[in-house]
């Protein structure tokens, strides 16, 4: 009996096995050999000291004016790349969050009901995210400049004149990074948000509107209560793909001097220049604080299906 | 039946993970190349089709297949070399892209072969082929700030230049004399200002997104205000960043936004994209590398322009230029096929060989005395190669921590964000805090 459970348990694991030996060398490994690293400053060649917190302090600390620190001012930021970097990600993120996941809601609600059309413009709407980040960052740049200015001439010609500006400049440079951000990812949410919406059965719909449920009623109580778990994983599918947003920016903007620099554009740049320590401490940085995001939007998502009814409490 | 179903998925599952292993390790082990055979890593997408030829001839000659493999972008062949390096799989043949202290790792590790003993051959006959600036790059001499041992750890392949390049339709166009370049800083200033006033071309364009294109200009004024003495000062510590003399080097990237001559974002331009503007007519003025004339004969084979060494922002100290560095193969330390590879770069450093390449891709070649048949452009690029300078032969270099705080600074002073005093003072913050480390 005993040898039949070990050797089912072996049979079992021999399933697991080629599994986990790619994950632990594709995954773990880098993992645990990128920590090691964040504590030492290398050149990821030869040279290679260990220097404790350093690299940590310098992803931290790096900037700040600790004399004349003020925690409550909004702009303390600023002076340090790297939350300047976050700032840039926050913001973006942001914008993803609401103008990206609203319009590929809508859309979805949209595609949802349109049942004869809804295959064409799944397709439509998918075309975006498939593409490459790259390609579509040199596109909108050529679309962007001032020089040829092709979308400030398009805005001439319709008559809408007074939006063109330069798109790419100081002023606007991060909310246009952030709308052709959303622009392009807004099409993986609709995906996940319509597959959601399908799953939602028929009847729930008829039972509501013979109880004389009208459209808002049975979007409030039936579709937002019930796509909660995939709008809850829209969300920090979003937040995680947002955050670590980096070769459509780098095509579009090449950071501008700082005001479109995101987290992982700086991990680049310090590979780059061979500071592969303190590019390693940016990661784990990054890495600990993405987790952190994710664990708290899966437990509030948690609550607010149980506080909808959805969940026991 | 459930016993049969259990073997067969075993099976199955056994078979799976042995095709996952044997691929993965038959990739990973190191292929054996025929003795006959070299094989050169490059990033160079303008030599790839003389690169071919030459090997071609090689085989013929010497009965040795040569494989030159091209990866791009160089950003990304950069990383391949070091992963290559650190695999252990680098091929016999290799370039190394960044700076000097990149080298210096590789060459420490016991990547790259001291080419010494070879250069040395023949009473120095190798070695005295090269221009000395070529070779300045890839040798380290006693003493060195890497602590590297003292040799010559490559083989130079041309020579790069950095200059200011002006478009002569223009000047004409302006009515100014397209044999007389801009002198100083002022005078580019106007003559650009008249060139936009009179057509529809910016004043000046670069691939001012690239931060290291800013750091060559700003070095080059640097050593014509205050002269090498005190840019080597500022490195080791003792003349700091906010010295007048380096708030006024940034301040002409200030005056060049102020006069209205640079084109729009410039400062989220890459080199291809002002190549490619500059190359249409659409500025008077650019600053780029040598390795341009092939770009712009490829783009506009009709564009008539002219290469001139930097407007000068003082009368103080001579002009230096940003050049030597060219491209350079380093050998495997560990290639099995040492002497052959030896003798292959030997064959493509001499004369024939190298007025091939010069010839297919308008670079400058890395040896002396092959000019018959040079364009009047290069011919005259040859005539500043005594003013060169470079950060891979400066006896000491700034920590890239400096220089990326520089770069942003610059590009954040052309957009107007900060002030060139500010930007000064966020480089010295920098630059002290790492003296303290």
């Amino acid at each position: 009996m005993i040898d039949k459970t070990i050797k089912d348990k072996v049979v079992n694991f021999s399933f697991v096995f080629p599994a986990f030996v790619i994950f632990s060398v594709f995954y773990l490994y880098p993992f645990f050999y990128s920590f090691i690293l964040s504590f030492q400053q290398t050149d990821g060649i030869y040279y290679s000291k260990f220097v404790g917190l350093q690299n940590f302090k310098e992803v931290f600390a790096s900037g700040l004016d600790w004399q004349n620190f003020k925690w409550w001012s909004i702009t303390w930021w600023k002076a340090s790349s790297w939350w300047n970097s976050m700032y840039n990600g926050v913001f973006i993120t942001f914008w993803a969050l609401t103008f990206q996941n609203i319009l590929a809601f809508a859309l979805a609600l949209g595609v949802d009901k349109a049942i004869k059309t809804g295959k064409i413009y799944r397709v439509i709407f998918f075309i975006l995210p498939v593409l490459s980040e790259i390609i579509i960052g040199l596109l909108m740049r050529e679309l962007l400049l001032t020089n040829p200015g092709i979308l400030n001439q398009w805005l001439e010609k319709v008559g809408l004149g007074f939006i063109s500006h330069n798109w790419l400049g100081r002023e606007s440079v991060l909310l246009t990074t952030a709308l052709v951000h959303s622009w392009k990812g807004f099409g993986w949410a609709f995906i996940i948000l319509l597959a959601g919406l399908q799953t939602i059965p028929e009847e729930l719909y008829e039972a509501a509107r013979i109880d004389g449920a009208n459209y808002m009623q049975r979007f409030h109580r039936i579709t937002l209560p019930l796509l909660m778990p995939v709008v809850s994983l829209v969300i920090v599918l979003t937040l995680l793909g947002t955050m670590q947003a980096f070769a459509m920016i780098l095509a579009l903007t090449r950071g501008a001097a700082g005001l479109t620099e995101v987290p992982v554009m700086r991990i680049y740049n310090h590979l780059r220049l061979s500071q592969v320590g303190l590019a390693c401490a940016e990661g784990i940085v990054l890495g600990a604080v993405l987790i952190a995001v994710s664990f708290t939007m899966f437990n509030l998502s948690k609550w607010i299906r149980s506080r909808w009814g959805v969940l026991p409490r | 039946m459930k016993v049969a179903f259990r073997i067969i998925a075993f099976a199955i599952a056994v078979s799976v993970f042995a095709g996952i292993a044997v691929s993965v390790f038959t990739s990973c082990a190191f292929k054996k190349a025929p003795d006959n055979k070299i094989t050169v890593w490059h990033w160079m997408n303008d030599r790839r089709d003389a690169f071919k030829e030459l090997a071609k001839q090689y085989e013929q000659i010497a009965g040795i297949q040569v494989e030159f493999k091209l990866f791009s972008p160089p950003d990304i062949y950069a990383q391949k070399v070091i992963a290559a390096a650190r695999a252990g799989r680098l091929p016999d043949v290799f370039g190394i892209l960044g700076e000097k202290k990149t080298l210096a790792a590789f060459i420490k590790a016991k990547y790259v072969l001291d080419l010494t003993p070879y250069m040395d051959e023949e009473e120095k006959a190798w070695q005295k082929s090269f221009y000395p600036q070529a070779l300045g790059v890839i040798r380290f001499k006693s003493g060195n700030e890497y602590a590297v041992e003292k040799g010559i750890y490559g083989v130079p392949i041309d020579i790069t230049v950095m200059e200011f390049l002006y478009n002569k339709k223009l000047f004409v166009q302006a009515g100014l004399d397209p044999q007389s370049p801009p002198k100083d800083f002022d005078e580019f200033i106007a003559y650009a200002q008249k060139i936009k006033k009179s057509s529809a071309a910016d004043g000046f364009v670069c691939g001012w997104g690239e931060g290291w294109l800013l750091n060559a200009l700003a070095t080059e004024w640097a050593f014509n205000l205050m002269g090498e003495k005190k840019f080597f000062q500022t490195i080791e510590g003792k003349v700091p960043y906010t010295d007048k003399d380096w708030v006024e080097v940034f301040s002409k990237f200030a005056d060049m936004e102020k006069a209205g001559i640079l084109a729009s974002d410039i400062t989220t331009m890459i080199n291809k994209e002002a190549e490619d503007a500059f190359s249409r007519g659409n500025a008077a003025f650019s600053f780029n590398g040598s390795w341009s004339i092939n770009v712009y004969k490829q783009l506009s084979p009709d564009l008539e322009y002219a290469f001139f060494p930097l407007p000068k922002i003082s009368q103080r100290f001579p002009v230096k230029i940003w050049g030597g560095a060219g491209s350079s193969f380093m050998v495997n330390a560990k290639s099995p096929r040492k002497e052959k590879v030896i003798n292959f770069l030997k064959w493509l450093t001499a004369k024939k060989q190298q007025e091939f390449l010069a010839l297919e891709t308008n670079n400058l070649p890395a040896i002396k005395n092959c000019e018959s048949g040079f364009s009047d452009i290069l011919l005259s690029l040859l005539e500043d190669l005594n003013i060169l300078t470079h950060p891979n032969i400066w006896p000491q270099n700034e920590d890239s921590r400096v220089l990326e705080v520089m770069n942003t600074g610059l590009q954040q002073i052309i957009m107007g964000i900060r002030t060139p005093q500010e930007v000064a003072q966020k480089i010295q913050k920098i630059k002290q805090r790492i003296l303290r480390q």
